[in-house]
Order: structure tokens, then sequence, then C-alpha cells
């Protein structure tokens, strides 16, 4: 039996360079909230198609570094290096047109408009349109709205959600939401994406169908994946490298099996050991 | 039929929806006018209607398509009152009535989009409560301003003044605006039929702006400002756009409105006309154009209706406001309106039934 692959078209699958040249880099990388630091000396890369995991207990600023990459916070400290190109003074918008997208911890749809119009709205700077065709709906807007419905269509049915394409996506069930807030940044055409704890609320089932998807979207779109998540079987599964942030301090970072091993991490997770 | 409507897009349902019942309104309405059949007062009434369904849907785009909450519309709609009528006059009686008014209202329009950009740049950065502070202070400025402006024009051009008219240094010319006393000499030259083109203009740019690149980027920015900046959306540049097409908008409108009188005073366009307008929006629904429509033709023609409980008008009309609130929003009413639609559609099924029974061909 001969499994179907699907192959995405080249409009939602540009070329990319694959080589081994990190995606995303941070040089000491720091913020403080007043007179408390809550991210302090992280330096880390991300390779071009690898998938990356950052963990941590509770309370550990893996949410802000995340903040941090999108500069909804702007760093106290240190440099962020996406492709090669420093993101300091940049907006959210602008970073994100540079080329990271990102999901959300609690989940932030659109929830009041279509599911295919939030992947429409991620495709917003892939595809032009001028503002007097959008106020006449003349001077080419039946194409461009064509190729965005064409687009957002492929990139639904990719993650087999093009049958729900025309709901609301505040209806969806949760896991179809967390799976929509990942085709919408997809859609921006990003270099990486951010996933905060992806796999929250999701039954076995889903975890493994995420962990799958998770997958895919490197192996066909070439793209980086950076996540934080609490479970521990998917980071461990599909991780590639790891980084353990405690106190927003990197304390260990490596492989899987490197990180299993690490008493520091096994420290910061279970506390320390009693003596005697 | 009903079925086939219900299929189409949420774009094509809106814009048969409002330009139906627009050009319904103005075919049954407008023979009539003509034949002199209309009261004096309703006849009077038809054009400040259709200038108050262009501010309510230009409204309805700051309100329910954007989110932000504007207390100032009627500033906007100031400028373009006393702006159109300045321009209006200042063509003199030998430019052609039609040209005189579309000039007017283009200018009106022009100056109050301006207005929206300069005040938009800083206000627009504000949420919520803010914001709506900040553009009922505009309002109250404009009105304050326009209170004390004096304009006139001779062959030399416009002069302006704040203190009199003795200082606008004039040799023989007209006085458009003498401050408190409002602009007057206006010619009135808007009609009905130049009040429903003004609605279709504004229907035609405001729907196609929802159903567009814009138009999701400015509806995803009221949904969840944070998560439109993390897709790449520049959130200044949509609002921008949706604020300042609504403030033109209601620049028109003012324009029109101001050319059905001869005269106009500032305090027209107060505090009090912004709240009537936001009233038209919150009852006809955030981000409906149908029920913009209906609700401003029927709220603006209640106190007229009322006259005849004298001095309870007012009561009648407040009580009449608070009714119609909890019954378009109460889940009882809801369930009794779908009770009645229920029925209302079981019925024409069953007249069509028998139509079928009877042999006769189906319509669909």
């Amino acid at each position: 039996m001969s499994k179907m692959v699907q192959v995405p078209s080249k409009s939602i699958v540009p070329e990319r360079d694959v080589d081994k040249t990190p995606i995303l880099e941070t040089h000491h990388l720091g913020i403080d909230f007043g007179g408390l630091t809550a991210v302090d000396d992280l330096t880390l890369a991300v390779g071009r198609t690898e998938i990356a995991g950052l963990i941590g207990p509770n309370g550990a600023g893996k949410t802000t570094v995340f903040n941090l990459l999108t500069n909804v916070y702007s760093p106290t400290r240190g440099t962020i290096l996406l492709d090669g190109k420093s993101t300091a003074g940049k907006s959210t918008a602008q970073v994100n047109r540079m080329g990271i997208a990102r999901t959300f911890q609690n989940i932030r749809l659109f929830s009041d408009m279509s599911v295919i119009d939030n992947v429409k709205v991620g495709l917003h700077n892939s595809v032009k349109e001028s503002l007097i065709s959008n106020f006449t709906h003349s001077f080419g807007f039946k194409k461009s709205e064509k190729e965005y419905t064409s687009r957002a269509l492929e990139l639904l049915d990719f993650f087999k959600m093009a049958d729900l394409a025309y709901e609301e996506a505040g209806s969806l069930p949760y896991g179809a939401q967390r799976r929509l807030e990942i085709v919408r940044a997809l859609a921006t055409n990003p270099g990486i994406v951010l996933l905060d704890e992806p796999a929250a609320g999701m039954n076995p089932s889903e975890t493994a169908e995420l962990m799958n998807n998770i997958r895919k979207i490197r192996d066909t779109f070439n793209i980086a994946v950076l996540l934080i998540e609490h479970d521990m079987n998917l980071v461990m599964n599909i991780c590639e490298g790891i980084c353990v942030l405690d106190h927003g301090k990197v304390i260990a970072k490596g492989t899987p099996d490197e990180i299993k091993q690490n008493p520091k991490v096994i420290e910061a997770y279970l506390g320390k050991k009693r003596e005697g | 039929m009903l079925k086939k409507y219900k299929n189409l897009s949420n774009y094509a349902r809106t814009s048969i929806s409002t330009y139906g019942i627009i050009l319904l309104a103005f075919v049954i309405l407008f023979p009539l006018q003509q034949a002199g059949a209309l009261s004096y007062s309703f006849s009077g009434m038809l054009v400040p209607i259709c200038a108050y369904i262009v501010m309510a849907i230009s409204l309805n785009l700051t309100v329910g398509v954007l989110g932000e909450l504007s207390l100032g519309h009627a500033g906007f709609m100031s400028i373009g009152a006393f702006s159109g009528a300045i321009a209006a006059v200042s063509l003199g009686n030998g430019t052609p009535d039609v040209l005189r008014l579309v000039l007017g209202v283009l200018i009106g329009g022009v100056l109050a989009g301006i207005s929206g950009l300069l005040i938009g740049i800083p206000v627009l950065r504000l949420k919520g409560d803010y914001l709506a502070i900040v553009t009922l202070a505009f309002g109250e400025i404009i009105k304050n301003i326009v209170n004390c402006l004096y304009v006139g024009v001779d062959a030399a051009g416009l002069h302006f003044s704040m203190t009199d008219v003795a200082s606008l240094h004039m040799t023989n010319g007209t006085v458009i605006l003498k401050g408190p006393q409002g602009a007057v000499g206006i010619p009135k030259v808007a009609s009905f039929l130049s009040g429903i083109i003004l609605i279709l203009i504004t229907l035609f740019v405001v729907i196609n702006l929802v159903h567009s690149r814009t138009g999701r980027a400015i509806k995803a920015i009221r949904n969840n400002q944070i998560a439109a900046e993390s897709v790449g959306i520049s959130i200044t540049k949509y609002k921008m756009i949706a604020f300042i097409t609504s403030a033109a908008l209601a620049g028109m409108a003012g324009a029109m409105y101001a050319m059905n009188y001869s005269s106009i005073v500032a305090k027209k366009f107060d505090f009090n006309t912004s709240i009537l307008i936001l009233v038209f929006v919150v009852l006809g629904g955030m981000g409906k154009f149908f029920g913009t429509i209906v609700a401003t033709t029927v709220l603006y023609m209640l106190p007229e209706i009322f006259r005849e409980f004298g001095e309870y008008r007012m009561l009648i009309y407040a009580v009449v406001l608070i009714v119609v609130m909890l019954a378009t929003n109460s889940s009882g009413a809801k369930m009794l309106k779908d009770k009645i639609v229920d029925f209302v559609k079981n019925l024409f099924a069953r007249s069509k039934n028998k139509k079928v029974e009877a042999g006769g061909a189906d319509s669909e």
C-alpha cells in the first residue's frame, strides 16, 4: 500500500536556502522589569531547518523570550539576529515581515472572523492589493482575491482543515483552534515559527497528531521551529536541540539525551536531593 | 429564493439588502415627493435622514468594524457642513446648482478627511475610554472654533477673522459665517435625489472596503490587536485608513446636510448629535449596515411622529429606545423572534406546497 504524500505548490512553499547557518541567533539577551531580571544572558542559535525546544519550570521566562524575539518587549541588553540581520528597533509587525511568526499560549485567533479569513489575514503581506482596488473592488481585485482564496485553501487543506474554511474561528473545537493558529502563522511565510505550548490542553492522540504536523512543517516548508512545551514526551521526541531555562538563565543546552541526564535540569524540575 | 439568498456570500447579501432598501425607498418616495403627495414636514426630513444615514454608516466603520469608540463624529460633520457651505456660497449664483452641490460636498469631505488625519495621528495611539474622551473633546473644540469664526468672500477671495465682521476688512463682499449666528445665505441645492446618491456612494465605499484585504486587517485589529501585529499588520496604518474614510464620509454628509438649509449654526453639531448618531449605530447593530439604515430612519422620524404627545414626546422617545434595546438584545426576545420567523417560513412553505399540488410551475 503506498501512502499518498501531499506536495504543496510553490506558491505556499517558496524555495529556501537550507544550509547550516543559523536562522535565529541571540547574543547575551536580557530584559529587566523594574528591579526584576526576567531573562539574563541568553545566547542561543536555531538552525535553518531545526526543531528546537525551550523548556523550563513555570515562571522561568520562556514566554518572555518569545516576546523578546518578536519585539513585543524590547531587550534591555543583547542582540537578536534573524538571518544575520539585527531586529533592534523594529516593530512586532516588521519583525514578522523579516521572518518570525508565532502562536500564543492563550489562543489569540480573530474569533468572529471565518477560518479562511484568519488565514487570509496571515497572507496579508504575501499578496498585495492596492488601496484603490479595495475601495472599488475592481482594478485587479478579483484576481488578487482569487489568489488569496486559493492559497488560503491550500494551506488549510495541508492541515486537513479545508472543510472548516467557512466556519467561524471562535466556534472551532480547541484542538482545531490551536491548529488554525499555526496555519495562520505559516501563512506569513516565515523562516522560523515560534510555538508557545502547542500541546497545552490536548489529549494524547491530538498530541501525536501535533508531533506529526510539526515534523511536516519542517520537512515541507523547510523552516525552523522553536517551541515552548511542558509535555516532555513531545519535546524529547521531536526536538533536535533543547535549551533549558530556569529563573531567566540558561542552565543547560544540548540534545534530548544530554538534557535528560543533566543533573542541573533534574534539580530545576524536581528539586535538590536531600543530603544524608 | 430565500435559500438562494442565504447561500450568497456575506458581501453579496449586505450589498443586495442595503442597496435594495435604499433604491426601494427612492422608487416609492421620489414620485410621491414630485407629485407633492408628501406632507411638508416629512418632505423636509428626507435630506436630513439621508445625511444621518451616511453619518451612521461612516461611524459604524469606526465603532463597529474598527472597534474604536468615537464620541466626536458630529465634529467631522460640522467641518464638512461649514466648509461645504463656504465653498457653495463663494462659487456664487452664476454657477450651476449641481456643480455647487458636488464641489461643496467634495470640499467638505476632503477637509473633514484631513482633520481626521490630523486628529487621528495622536488619538489612535490611545485605547478604549481615552480615545472616547479625546474625540469628545475634539467635537467640542470644533464647535467652539466655528462659534467664533467669521468668514466672508469678496472679489479678492476669502477673508477670515476670529473677532467680528468688521475685522474681515471687506469691500462690499458677502459674509458667509457670522460666528454664533452661524453660516447664512447658503444655497438650498441639496435634494432627495442627491441624498440617495450620497448614501449609495457611501455604501459602495464602506461595504467594498470591509470585504477586502484592508477590511480584513481592520477587523483583525478589532478582534485581537496583538495577534494582528504578530502576523505583520501595521496597526496605525489600518486604523488611520478606517478613521479617515469615516471622517471624510461624515464631512460629505455634513455638507449635504448644510445645503438643505439656508442657514446653519455650530451648536447643531454638538455632543448630543454625536451621541444620537452613536445610538443609531448601536441600535442598528455593530458592523451591520442594513440595520443602521433602518435604525437611523426610524429613530430620526420617531420624535416627529410623537409630536401629538406634546411635551411628553421625548419621554416616549426614551421609553421606545429602551424597549427596542431590550428587545433586540435579550435572549427571551430573540427566542420569540425566531419563533415568529419560523412561523412565517412555515406559512410560506405551506402556500408553496399548495401551489405545487395545484399544478402550478415551481418558481425556483
